[in-house]
């Protein structure tokens, strides 16, 4: 294998990454707040599909980008109401959300487009295209530097950039801010937020808003940005291994950075050779593809470290009378 | 201003009438919905939950696929509901499902072609274990590590996703199958290992006979057997199911394995009969779709056994809607997930007390 090859990889599992880092965080989001979120590939979907149908009836990938996350907001914000209103139970919610997302997506443009499900193909003026640093072209001739510049660090998508500067501002929301303190306070114990004074609900529903932005942006990136166009089902488990890779990263930004570039990478791989020969030994393809959540199970285990998740998590908040 | 108080336990009018009022409003929900992509709402309706059972030429085709749909999905919830009782989460019995129908299959495929009659119920047995060790893996790293099982029973759904399609393409293979995926099929080449029809033209076969007996087997635990005394206890009060020495180790275990074990044998059942051989595309959702039963009859098996015929109505009716009216079959999953919600929210009602008081007297 040579350094372009590999380059290449780093480069393609750079793209793959970027809905799961979206979706991982959003899902750091909730779950910090308390609220266990199986739902995040529905809202991916949801948001996915919208996002498309948006653009290419419009014209504008931003109008897409808009309808895309106003879809997922409104379902994270039924999970809201089912789980902190309603005190529902979280995983039936969520598992519901999925069903619901899977449903709504072909149903909707079947009747819309009546391609089974599938949105036309995106124009070029419909899509976030690959942005060209500057100075990648003329630097391509320095030696290791120039290509690393230009395969993996230039000619991305915009949300590819946008995904990258999410992972500190979230550290710095969750770590460095009286918001972000108040928010993975109320995930490991809400009695004493209340007890504080401050309104364990009215956080709950704040931490499903940004999981819904941040949930959307996945989805926008999966059909406009990875993809050119909705096909059924596209977020194909993208946000189970998105909760995966939040357990992986222990419910921390930085670290679930890392954890979905690793999954992104593996799909990478996965995608580029389909049976992998070790020393004679044949890898099938299919255990690249079971190997997130391998590990995942791995790491719960708690083999490497323990993943302890927020301690109120799942439970709905009942204010004591 | 309106106020929620809990209840101090959920009331028994309410939790047996919000499974109506539920469906009641899906189908006033999803005739709207109809109704918006301009189909006419009551023919949708009818079309879904009426003409599959009483219309004359539907009828005698899809009465007996009734059962067919019934089977698999009653003997999932049951097993899922005896956990979900106790506090156990395991919403992974769709790789239970998957990893039942390959190890069975796989004992089936390793004797072909032989004609003994012991065969099948070897198979059923691998079936139930394949299942059970799938099941064994979150329910031992719980008792062991404390590891949560939702997150680890439903990462191991994508494990046996990708150890179907693995096994479709190569150990599993039809030898004389001209090189593509799938198994042999059982119900066309195999009839030893073949899950036939108990009686014919009724679509009830060995799987929906199990389910039946699951049902009982359920009934009697839960009402009349210590272990499901313990099972209820620990859901209802954890702290004194402990003190009266309810070891919950063993009560982790026994729910997670029994729930695999079934869930594993309505895999086997659906490989050797309605689906035929080991394919890619052999999960077909039912074991997510058994968690909506079993929350719809509310996890009592009397409940599960008429919230699984329903649930097989829907996927019948979608079918129908499907070849009649041109609807998506996504839609009937849409019907799911709505019924669902309105089941999570209508919960309310059972679990808490509605109160009216005037504004300032809290």
């Amino acid at each position: 294998m040579d350094f372009l090859s590999i380059l290449q990889i780093f480069d393609s599992g750079t793209r793959l990454a970027t809905p799961l880092l979206f979706a991982c965080l959003a899902g750091l989001f909730s779950e910090r707040a308390g609220i266990f979120d199986i739902g995040l590939e529905a809202k991916i979907l949801v948001s996915a599909f919208l996002a498309a149908a948006v653009a290419t009836q419009t014209g504008s990938v931003w109008l897409g980008l808009i309808a895309g996350v106003s879809a997922s907001v409104v379902f994270s914000g039924i999970h809201g109401l089912a789980s902190i209103t309603f005190r529902g139970n979280q995983l039936i919610s969520g598992v519901a959300l999925n069903f619901l997302a899977s449903g709504l997506t072909v149903l909707i443009g079947q009747a819309w487009f009546g391609l089974g499900g599938r949105t036309p193909g995106l124009k070029p003026a419909e899509r976030f295209l690959p942005l060209e640093l500057p100075f990648a072209e003329s630097l391509s001739g320095v030696p290791v530097f120039g290509p690393i510049y230009k395969e993996l660090i230039s000619g991305h998508t915009l949300l590819v950039y946008v995904g990258l500067l999410m992972v500190p501002l979230s550290w710095f929301i969750l770590y460095r801010t009286r918001f972000g303190l108040r928010l993975r306070a109320v995930g490991e114990n809400p009695a004493a937020v209340d007890t504080a004074g401050i309104s364990v609900v009215k956080l709950r529903y704040s931490s499903m808003l940004i999981a819904g932005i941040l949930c959307g942006l996945a989805g926008v990136y999966l059909s406009t940005g990875l993809g050119a166009g909705f096909g059924k089902e596209m977020s194909a488990g993208r946000g189970y291994i998105a909760l995966a890779a939040l357990i992986f990263a222990k419910w921390r930004p930085w670290y679930a950075l890392g954890a979905t570039f690793l999954f992104g990478l593996l799909e990478a791989i996965a995608n580029r050779y389909q049976n992998i020969d070790l020393g004679g030994f044949i890898v099938p393809v299919q255990f690249m593809q079971a190997l997130p959540y391998i590990l995942t199970v791995i790491i719960l285990a708690g083999f490497i470290g323990s993943a302890i998740p927020p301690r109120a998590g799942g439970q709905p908040y009942v204010k004591e009378r | 201003m309106i106020r929620l108080e809990k209840r101090p336990s959920p009331s028994r009018l309410w939790t047996l009438t919000t499974p109506i009022l539920a469906v009641i409003a899906t189908m006033i929900v999803g005739g709207i919905m109809f109704w918006a992509m301009g189909k006419d709402p009551f023919e949708t309706i009818r079309t879904i939950f009426w003409d599959p059972l009483f219309d004359e030429t539907f009828g005698p085709y899809s009465r007996p696929q009734l059962l067919v749909k019934a089977g698999p999905l009653i003997l999932i919830a049951i097993g899922l509901s005896l956990g979900f009782r106790a506090g156990i989460w395991n919403i992974g019995a769709e790789g239970q499902y998957i990893m039942g129908a390959i190890v069975g299959a796989g004992v089936g495929l390793a004797f072909y072609p032989t004609e003994s009659v012991f065969l099948f119920p070897a198979m059923v047995i691998a079936g139930a274990f394949g299942g059970w060790a799938w099941a064994m893996i979150p329910g031992v790293l719980k008792v062991k590590f404390g590891t949560n099982e939702i997150l680890v029973s439903l990462m191991l759904v994508y494990v046996a996703e990708s150890i179907l399609a693995s096994m479709a393409q190569g150990l599993l293979r039809n030898p004389e199958g001209m090189g593509f995926p799938g198994s042999r099929n059982f119900a066309r080449d195999f009839p030893a290992a073949s899950n036939l029809e108990v009686i014919s033209g009724t679509g009830m076969h060995w799987g929906v006979v199990a389910a039946f007996i699951a049902v009982i087997f359920g009934y009697v635990l839960l009402s009349r057997h210590m272990l499901g005394f313990q099972v209820r206890l620990t859901g209802e009060a954890p702290r004194a199911a402990r003190f009266s020495g309810v070891k919950p180790t063993r009560l982790i275990l026994f729910c997670l394995g029994t729930s695999g074990a079934l869930a594993g044998m309505a895999g086997l059942f659906e490989v050797s009969g309605p689906a035929g051989q080991i394919s890619i595309d052999f999960g077909s959702g039912y074991g997510f779709t058994a968690i909506i039963v079993a929350f719809l009859g509310r996890l009592h098996p009397v409940g599960i056994l008429l919230a699984g015929l329903l649930m097989a109505l829907t996927y019948i009716g979608g079918e129908l809607a499907q070849l009649m009216l041109g609807l998506p079959a996504a839609a009937i999953q849409l019907f799911q997930g709505m019924l669902l919600f309105f089941l999570l929210a209508m919960d309310i009602l059972s679990n808490y007390r509605i109160r009216l008081t005037k504004k300032g007297a809290v």
